[in-house]
């Protein structure tokens, strides 16, 4: 596959391995932050860290938008999807995310419409074909995925659709960053930027991190080669003392951003005043909501939404792994009480979750596997 | 000292998985259904607890037991495939090929199948004889004859148009124990062809992803392929047709009833583009899609090369493949060397995969 | 976040504008390109896609530009290697 392969290439993969260990000064040890949920997943999927030096170590971070929706707004959108004439539409990731009462798939077992969709033109394509269901999109994801749902609500409203919603829960990664670098146990010395948030945002807004806080900032492509190339280029900066913003994926990401995906968020949402995120509490301006213009494609305006708050099981520690406080299996119910198929929190349940990730890629001792398989 | 911790909780998790499974659900939801762990979580704890009997525990697809001079193998499989029509075939030529497959890789001649049919009030009758003309195809190419059945209609909207039913007979004049507990350290793995085709067609067909290809599903007997790989490896462990759940249920399954670690090599797993292209759209790895005419199938090292040879002969066997090996450490688990170079488990998973966005 | 998946732009669909066939791969599908119009999307280019979505044009000029990046220091790396191992030999 073309723009993949070749970024798959082992003989790279090498070179950079060795240039990041020829980087790492002697005692000095390296947490290195990747933000984005789809980088964890590449990591585990790859087996990046096969190829890192055991001084630099990967910390991972709160991008995982599945990952930090709150019980409460699971809740409410089966509530939604439990209302007469209703049909909920969802991508697959956030199917078996649970809330108080279980998951979408539970809701399903118990009579609700619930159907996946890869896109929120196939939500609207739904709608169409059936006028006489209420249809509700579940719209998840940071920036990356905003500008989608934007541009499907301006289609609705351009066909004049009368019978599609979506229930709003995207959110921006800008304050998930602050309240990281504001995290006092947290020591990161750089950071592994979000791609695909950036091609709409560009690397602008990452300036303050490198600026104001001195960290090193690469923005990351997500094929392996992608990620070792931001990470040399992180330690070059560290080695070199400076810290700055610069972009790795430049086929793909701009400075500037897409202009066009950015005016079509902001013409149909606003930032809500404040959210909350799982395992960060309540955050302002981190969220996005439909505008008054747009109120007839508002879920949560037609809906009578119970909005309880809904606090995390005690058992949980998913907001210390979303902060890179302490890494998957160092959570008390790791792989006991929370497994992929009895999940307490959303990191073991989303597929791009870290505790998911581990359980499912990378959890067995790099030292018996390098003893079972000799070169 | 962060090596031992983390140590410590790999080897917990570990006694926690191998502890007797329960079902704690109150209903049942599709993951159950979906060939992963859920699956053989209600299988061992709910369908063994209660059925509980020597040629049961197993746990193979097929039961193989002794009646007076003969061995016969029996097993049987219900269809529920949405849509009932795809690229490739129809539910009727599932209903077959994996019945007779279920037989084929016990070593067994396959013989004569039953079918039962479920229908739905309002079926189009049309689409029936459909069916049913593809079954007869089927199991002319399959060489069994269909011998007995059964029909019931139930009332709209029960049974989502028609299931198949099939159940089969076969003998096994081989003297081979295939065993999915008969992995030893050393022996190769194999796949009979490129994996996830019918999985693939069968998400893409029921079109509410809105993506096309040329994929057709890969239903087919496998009985001759099965034929060669045993001329060529009589010591053959092991062979398995990957249905739910994929090649890496299957290497699951092996590497927690051998007891050993199954090693795969993911750039020796035969996988065609479209698959790859649909995969990589969906987010969902091709590793985990159901396929209805491949194996897998375990040999002595030495046999390994001889059994490719002769799959490969095959107009059905072109792409066949030694996919890794069973090494003794991890036990239990299934690990793949990725392109890339480096590590990763091959979990079995809770449900299908889901696509995903993220 | 952000399954982003790079795919070859097939044909522009004439009925409604906006959208495109768009293949990975062999697997094709309907893209909405109105995010990258500005690009002037055309058959034959690349495209990153996103939940049906084309976020952005690949830049087939700097995808090379990274590739032989990572090639010329793949180089130097053997040069250096080359050199280490001849000092050696001294």
């Amino acid at each position: 596959m073309r723009f993949v392969d070749e970024f798959r290439d082992r003989e790279k993969a090498q070179v950079l391995a060795a240039r990041i260990a020829a980087l790492c000064e002697p005692g000095r040890r390296y947490g290195l932050m990747e933000i984005c949920g789809g980088h964890t997943h590449t990591i585990y999927k790859h087996g990046i860290e096969d190829y890192l030096p055991e001084a630099v170590q990967l910390v991972h971070g709160p991008g995982c938008p599945v990952c930090v929706i709150p019980m409460g707004r699971v809740d409410d959108a089966i509530w939604i999807a439990e209302q007469q004439g209703v049909t909920m539409t969802s991508f697959g990731d956030l199917l078996r995310v649970p809330g108080s009462r279980g998951s979408f798939l539970d809701a399903t077992a118990r009579g609700a419409d619930i159907r996946m969709v890869y896109s929120p033109l196939d939500s609207l394509r739904i709608a169409r074909d059936n006028p006489d269901r209420r249809v509700v999109f579940m719209a998840i994801g940071f920036e990356t995925t905003s500008p989608s749902t934007a541009m499907t609500v301006l289609r609705a409203a351009a066909e004049g659709l009368e019978n599609f919603s979506v229930f709003c829960n995207h959110v921006t990664i800008i304050p998930a960053l602050q309240a990281i670098l504001a995290s006092p146990e947290l020591h990161i010395d750089g950071f592994i930027g979000p791609g695909h948030v950036s091609t709409v945002i560009g690397c602008e807004p990452y300036r303050f991190i490198a600026a104001e806080r001195g960290r090193p900032f690469v923005v990351a492509g997500f094929e392996p080669l992608d990620i070792l190339q931001s990470i040399q280029m992180l330690l070059l900066q560290l080695r070199e003392g400076r810290s700055e913003v610069e972009n790795q994926y430049t086929r793909v990401v701009s400075w500037e951003g897409n202009q066009k995906a950015l005016q079509a968020i902001d013409e149909v949402m606003e930032p809500r005043p404040t959210f909350e995120w799982r395992g960060l509490g309540w955050i302002p301006d981190s969220a996005m909501r439909i505008r008054e213009k747009y109120a007839r494609f508002d879920a949560e305006r037609l809906f009578d939404i119970p909005a309880a708050r809904v606090a995390d099981p005690p058992a949980c520690q998913c907001g210390e792994v979303l902060r890179g406080i302490i890494k998957p299996w160092e959570c008390r119910v790791f792989g006991t009480a929370c497994t992929p198929e009895t999940p307490i929190g959303t990191c073991m349940v989303s597929s791009e979750g870290a505790c998911a990730a581990y359980y499912n890629f990378g959890r067995f001792s790099r030292q018996r596997v390098r003893q079972a398989t000799p070169a | 000292m962060t090596e031992r911790t983390e140590q410590d909780v790999l080897e917990r998790i570990e006694r926690v998985r191998r502890r007797r499974p329960r079902v704690t659900d109150e209903r049942i939801t599709l993951s159950h259904g979906s060939g992963g762990r859920a699956t053989h979580t209600l299988i061992e704890a709910l369908f063994l607890e209660a059925f509980r009997n020597p040629l049961l525990e197993p746990l193979e697809d097929q039961a193989v037991f002794s009646v007076g001079a003969s061995r016969l193998a029996f097993t049987t499989d219900t269809y529920v495939v949405s849509p009932l029509f795809f690229p490739g075939g129809s539910i009727g030529d599932l209903a077959v090929n994996g019945t007779v497959n279920d037989l084929a890789v016990s070593g067994a001649r396959p013989l004569y199948l039953s079918a039962a049919f479920v229908l739905e009030e309002g079926f189009p009758v049309a689409d029936l004889r459909r069916i049913v003309a593809s079954m007869a195809a089927a199991a002319e190419r399959a060489g069994v004859q269909i011998v007995t059945g059964d029909t019931k209609v139930v009332q709209r909207g029960k049974a989502d148009s028609c299931f198949v039913n099939t159940a089969g007979i076969g003998v096994l004049e081989r003297p081979v124990h295939l065993s999915v507990s008969a992995a030893h350290p050393g022996d190769a793995v194999i796949v009979s062809g490129p994996v996830g085709d019918h999985g693939i067609t069968i998400m893409l067909a029921r079109g509410e992803l809105g993506i096309e290809s040329d994929l057709r599903s890969d239903t087919a007997p496998l009985t001759e392929l099965v034929g060669l790989l045993l001329d060529a490896a009589p010591q053959a462990r092991f062979i398995r047709d990957a249905t739910r759940g994929g090649v890496a249920t299957i290497c699951n399954e092996l590497a927690q009833a051998s007891g050993v670690a199954v090693i795969l090599d993911e750039e020796a797993i035969p996988v065609r583009p479209e698959v790859r292209g649909a995969s990589e759209i969906l987010g969902i790895d091709p590793l985990y899609v159901a396929c209805e005419g491949r194996f897998v199938a375990v040999v002595g090292r030495d046999e390994a090369g001889p059994a490719v040879e002769a799959l490969r002969s095959h107009p059905d066997g072109g792409a066949a493949a030694v996919i890794g090996r069973i090494a003794d450490d991890p036990p239990g688990l299934v690990l793949v060397k990725t392109g890339f170079g480096g590590m990763r488990i091959v979990d079995m998973l809770v449900g299908d995969p889901l696509p995903r966005i993220c | 976040m952000c399954l982003g998946i790079p795919g070859e732009v097939v044909a522009l669909d004439i009925d409604r504008p906006g959208m495109a066939t768009v293949n990975v791969a062999g697997a094709r599908r309907q893209v909405n390109v109105m995010l990258v119009e500005e690009e002037r999307v055309q058959p034959g280019d690349w495209v990153l896609i996103h939940v049906g979505f084309a976020l952005a044009k690949i830049d087939e000029e700097e995808a090379r530009l990274t590739l032989s990046h990572l090639e010329e220091m793949g180089q130097a790396y053997r040069d250096e290697l080359r050199a280490i191992s001849q000092s050696r030999i001294d």
